[in-house]
């Protein structure tokens, strides 16, 4: 899935399930300082990401990722 | 010994889903009672229930909030937000004070079911999400609502079966007459879902009226086949009564006096006697005798032994005063988990405005409610004092007495 494609998708679930205001999704966003996403909330990324793009998350996997645009990066290698 | 008043209260109930709304109802005798078609595809033996919408939440809590909740919990929310309204609490108070929450609550069906469904679907336990594992304990009202108002307060569920919401009154009595609070949030939630009472159903105690919804809960007439499962939420705000004056709070009623036992013998099956002690407690809790009492909110829920030995423990008690008696259950069905709190509530807004609501459907009395002075038509009345009881399978008992202040 091309990177384009992603971004879509994820933004789209954070604005309409997670409730993250639209404004803030950058590329450089903090994933919990300035998006406010906290450990349940990864929980719920968890499901949407893997009815989504059709893989687990893993925390080992997601602790370099900071980041918004990591985020997108994250998820365009996974699920490619 | 520290008095506790009630300064504020709060309602989310088939008869309406604010105080005022919920009066005219009362007074108006109006059943909230439906026929809900999920509960014959489910396989029910009876699909009558007390119809409850589901409020809309989204634009009064952020998302973790309203994930957290379960649906009793929702009701629960909307019911606490006006008694805390109604009480002239907000949030700056809220934060200032150590204020407690006490709920009778005994399932929370729904999000359990719901959950085991995710597990069968996916045979992965991550596809729940982080939201049911809030929704599924008992104590998922006291949980989120502590979290949602910022409470810091004592912070517990009371389990009880249908005397749930009424032992939380009496306990939260106790916290404050023993000087450990000065005010906590006393409530009762009940989930009305086809889920939750499938179980309860199962034992053949339900009403099969369903011809006749509004006529199917019909405690203490001759011709009752059984309850109405109902439900939603209520909320009062105890608090000492010294704090209430100091703070210019208006003062709704008196909670004078709680009785509680243990039938110690059946656990579907009521008790006359135990009911009479716990009436008895409450009486003399109260400082009060039976000739004081102006209304009886009976525990009636309509099935057959149940209004039977209740009707035989209030003749033992107030046969020589003509005590009038209605059973709100009548038109509100059976809110179980919620009813102590909810019929306390019915029973105050009584008191403010000067009624008794009317039992309806009694239109022949058996042989022992003919022994009662059962109110079928809305009475003008003025009520200095009233009894509300509430009894549960395991054989629990809770009566409170709950006086007008003078």
């Amino acid at each position: 899935m091309q990177r384009e494609e992603v971004i879509k998708i994820v933004n789209h679930f954070l604005v309409e399930e997670i409730e993250i205001e639209k404004d803030l999704l950058t590329e450089d966003a903090l994933l919990k300082d300035t998006l406010g996403i906290d450990s349940l909330d990864f929980v719920d990324i968890a499901v949407i990401v893997e009815k989504s793009f059709g893989f687990k998350m893993k925390p080992e996997e997601m602790k370099d990722v900071m980041t918004l645009g990591q985020f997108y990066d994250y998820i365009t290698n996974k699920s490619n | 010994m520290r008095r506790v008043v009630i300064t504020g209260m709060g309602i989310y109930s088939c008869l309406g889903y604010n105080l005022e709304d919920v009066a005219q109802s009362l007074y108006a005798g109006k059943s909230g009672i439906v026929l809900d078609p999920k509960r014959k595809e489910y396989g029910y033996r009876s699909a009558l229930t007390g119809f409850v919408e589901r409020p809309a939440l989204k634009t009064l809590l952020d998302r973790r909030s309203r994930i957290c909740l379960s649906e009793e919990g929702e009701y629960a929310y909307m019911a606490t937000a006006e008694a805390l309204r109604n009480a002239g609490v907000d949030m700056d108070y809220l934060q200032k004070n150590e204020v407690g929450v006490l709920f009778g609550n005994d399932s929370s069906a729904k999000a359990v079911i719901e959950a085991h469904s995710v597990a069968m679907e996916y045979k992965d336990t991550q596809m729940m999400g982080s939201g049911y594992v809030f929704q599924s304990m008992n104590s998922t009202v006291t949980m989120n609502l502590s979290t949602i108002f910022k409470l810091r307060g004592i912070n517990m569920t009371i389990s009880a079966a249908c005397a749930s919401g009424s032992h939380a009154i009496g306990v939260g009595l106790m916290f404050i007459r023993n000087g450990l609070q000065d005010m906590i949030i006393c409530g009762g939630a009940q989930e009305t879902n086809y889920l939750s009472m499938g179980s309860f159903d199962s034992i053949g105690v339900f009403s099969v009226r369903e011809n006749e919804p509004s006529r199917a809960s019909r405690p203490f007439d001759r011709d009752r086949d059984g309850l109405v499962p109902g439900g939603g939420a209520a909320a009062v705000i105890l608090e000492d009564y010294d704090h209430a004056v100091k703070r210019g709070a208006t003062i709704l009623a008196e909670v004078a006096g709680y009785g509680f036992s243990s039938n110690g013998t059946n656990i579907s099956q009521p008790s006359d006697v135990g009911s009479s002690i716990a009436i008895e407690r409450a009486l003399k809790d109260a400082g009060i005798s039976a000739r004081d009492i102006d209304y009886i909110n009976a525990h009636a829920t309509s099935t057959p032994q149940g209004d039977a030995l209740e009707a035989m423990a209030l003749d033992h008690i107030f046969s020589p005063y003509h005590t009038p008696v209605s059973s709100t259950k009548s038109m509100t069905g059976h809110e179980c988990w919620m009813a102590g709190v909810s019929e306390i509530v019915y029973s105050n807004l009584m008191m403010q405005h000067h009624f008794i609501a009317p039992n309806i459907n009694f239109e022949n009395p058996d042989e022992y409610s003919k022994n009662l002075n059962i109110i079928p038509q809305t009475m003008e009345k003025n009520i200095g004092a009233y009894l509300s009881n509430s009894f549960g399978f395991g054989g629990t008992n809770s009566a409170l007495v709950i006086k007008k202040i003078s």
